[in-house]
């Protein structure tokens, strides 16, 4: 399992590999807001979570599709379904190691983002706090997309609109988290702890899911 | 006619990677070490004299600050000649030159922005505004991270160097945006002070330090841009060799 | 310890593939299944390498380790494709399997290294696997079944794309599986060379 581990790391940081690729997106994203809604300082710290939130979200939906596909493409699907270690647990690896190679990245670049944002230091760290807990729960269920998806020739898109619903509950807490901190009454911990459950809660659901749908897609 | 093509012919002679290599081997150390001597004179140059009595000691950032977004938009144009090289004259070592320079653009990039940042929080009040010139720079630092992607994400150097190529011509747009933003558009980016058409608007004082640094920069960037290159043409030389030793095996050992 | 398969049928969709097929095979033994192109050779390789669901029939392990409930967790499966990544060196691919795999109770695999000479590539393991041709990777796959230690070796079309040299080679592989004691079932079209061994003509379903 260390040994899976440390392959998809491995396959992630190579040349061609999608860990880059996700926090360049992120930062083009982030970048462009501000095009639009104009350089109004006090605006963008206000709106800058929110931001940070919903780019970091497209951005680990990136390399989603490619989790299981990648693999079905080589023939190692075939060879992680067949043995007696439980395929839940393969699946759950292969997430901690995408997550590591691409969600991790993002988590670190955000506080850079937040300064062009004009936010400031608490919400800054709030929404890096947020973004650690809740980005997991993104790929836990993005791996179940990616594992409907699994078979189809052109199932990133699909990936992305069978994922994004469901990733709606971490972005609505994540941001209400943030903005708990930065504004005095609200208080910060019950949404964001409502935000680690939720992980928690994908991190045993996703596998699962995502296990049942690899069984079903074998060929 | 004939002239034109004498001169191809030298200069396509010093693109020959071999005598490249060689080259470089001659130039580096002297590089480095006119380098070196440039910074020590240009680092002791903007610690000795006086701050600015509006900015105090954050002025010096400046020294810093200045070279690395002149090499910053100078290195995008050997980048965008280099890529002219491989697209117009199929120049052997202008795509070499092109992959070289991009992590080193990038660096220096970044180098202007973190500066001017933190600069900009004691002076502005803010880390980052979105005006212009810091937009556009970004914008330049965001193309460098593409091509670099790019570059990354192709296994053959040949075709991967045609597609940069282009990517690297369209994106040069930016450049004189980058360079005139700060005239066009009334932003919170001061204006040019010192390559002006009426001379330089910056006080002697500044200036000297300035421009001591510009050359060090500017010869850190040769050297580093040389060795890259050297770098890139032993890495693509191990590839080749590893193919061929992927060609090579098992032959003798399973003649029928 | 046997393989013993019972009255197996499967289907694809609407289609049933191949119908009541039996068979029983003992330690030393290999099983070769002919037949012409979508005879469901490959269909039968996936139903018994747990890879597809059987539609009838009963698929066991006589007399094998305890805590196995199906053959499938003491098999190798070779398919058409290599399973190996092209941007990991062979080593890095050949380690990984190594200790994703693990060994099965009864045998040990052999280091990657020793794998690399087993198929006559012992002085490229640490290339990256997309630099090798075809052929080559193909033996590289073969490697893979010699690291991690299974008493049973499923195997699709092992040979194509392979020279004669390299399809000897391999046929020396399978025997020295076989005398250990291992089991083969490999689909072909090539004669694999293997002295002892029963034969499965599949010749699809009519309806």
């Amino acid at each position: 399992m260390i040994a899976l581990f440390f392959r998809d790391l491995k396959l992630a940081v190579r040349a061609g590999g999608g860990a880059m690729l996700g926090v360049l997106f992120f930062m083009t994203v982030v970048a462009v807001i501000p095009f639009g809604v104009g350089p109004d300082l006090n605006l963008l710290a206000r709106i800058g979570p929110a931001i940070l939130w919903i780019g970091a979200l497209l951005a680990s939906l990136l390399g989603l599709d490619r989790l299981f596909q990648a693999e079905r493409e080589d023939g190692s699907l075939d060879l992680l379904l067949m043995q007696e270690t439980p395929l839940l647990l393969t699946v759950f690896v292969k997430c901690t190691a995408h997550w590591s190679a691409t969600g991790l990245p993002l988590v670190v670049a955000s506080p850079f983002l937040g300064l062009f944002m004009n936010m400031n230091e608490l919400a800054i760290g709030a929404t890096m706090a947020t973004l650690l807990a809740g980005t997991p729960a993104i790929t836990f269920i993005g791996a179940v997309g990616a594992a409907v998806a699994v078979a189809l020739p052109r199932g990133g898109l699909l990936v992305s609109i069978l994922v994004l619903p469901l990733a709606v509950p971490v972005l609505i807490f994540g941001i209400s988290a943030v903005y708990a901190a930065i504004e005095d009454p609200a208080p910060f911990l019950p949404p964001f702890m409502i935000l680690m459950a939720i992980t928690l809660f994908f991190a045993v659901i996703g596998p699962v899911a995502a296990a049942a749908a690899l069984r079903h897609s074998a060929d | 006619m004939n002239e034109t093509s004498l001169a191809i012919r030298k200069f396509s002679d010093l693109a020959n990677p071999t005598r490249f290599l060689a080259l470089a081997a001659r130039v580096l150390p002297w590089l480095a070490v006119l380098t070196v001597v440039c910074f020590a004179i240009g680092l002791w140059l903007s610690f000795t004299t006086e701050g600015d009595y509006q900015q105090g000691e954050t002025v010096r950032i400046m020294y810093v600050h200045v070279p690395s977004a002149w090499l910053s938009m100078m290195c995008y144009t050997v980048m965008a000649i280099s890529a002219l090289g491989t697209l117009v004259w199929r120049h052997p070592l202008a795509d070499v030159s092109a992959k070289a320079a991009a992590p080193i653009g990038a660096s220096f990039t970044f180098l202007a922005l973190v500066t001017g940042s933190l600069w900009g929080k004691p002076m502005w009040g803010t880390w980052w505004v979105w005006d212009a010139r810091l937009t556009s720079v970004f914008v330049l630092f965001l193309m460098y991270l593409g091509v670099i992607a790019l570059n990354r994400a192709m296994e053959d150097p040949a075709r991967s160097a045609r597609v940069s190529a282009v990517l690297v011509l369209v994106g040069f747009v930016n450049i004189p945006i980058i360079k005139f933003s700060v005239d066009w558009w009334n932003t919170l980016h001061q204006p040019a002070s010192v390559f002006r058409l009426d001379g330089p608007t910056i006080d002697p004082e500044f200036l000297w330090p300035l421009m001591a640094m510009a050359i060090a920069f500017t010869l850190l960037f040769f050297s580093l841009h040389v060795a890259a290159m050297r770098n890139e043409i032993w890495r693509r030389r191990v590839t080749s060799l590893r193919r061929q030793a992927a060609r090579n095996a098992g032959r003798e050992t399973l003649a029928p | 310890m046997r393989l013993l398969v019972e009255g197996l049928s499967a289907r694809r969709g609407e289609d049933l593939i191949f119908n009541d097929i039996s068979f029983a095979l003992a330690p030393g033994e290999a099983l070769i299944v002919t037949g012409p192109n979508g005879s469901g050779k490959s269909t039968l390789l996936r139903v018994l390498a747990g890879l597809l669901a059987a539609e009838s029939g009963r698929l066991y392990i006589d007399g094998g380790p305890t805590g196995f409930k199906h053959p499938h967790e003491l098999s190798h499966y070779l398919g058409h494709r290599n399973a190996m990544k092209r941007e990991l060196t062979v080593e890095e691919n050949l380690s990984f399997w190594q200790s994703f795999l693990g060994d099965s109770p009864g045998g040990a695999g052999i280091s990657t290294a020793a794998a690399g000479e087993a198929v006559g590539l012992g002085g490229i393991t640490h290339l990256p696997f997309g630099y090798l041709s075809a052929g080559q990777q193909r033996r590289m796959a073969m490697a893979k079944l010699l690291v991690a230690h299974r008493p049973i070796w499923i195997l699709d079309e092992p040979t194509a794309a392979l020279d004669a040299g390299a399809d000897r080679l391999f046929s020396e592989l399978v025997a020295a599986h076989l005398e250990r004691g291992g089991i083969v079932i490999a689909a072909t079209h090539q004669p694999l060379g293997i002295g002892q061994s029963q034969a499965l003509q599949m010749k699809g379903f009519v309806h």
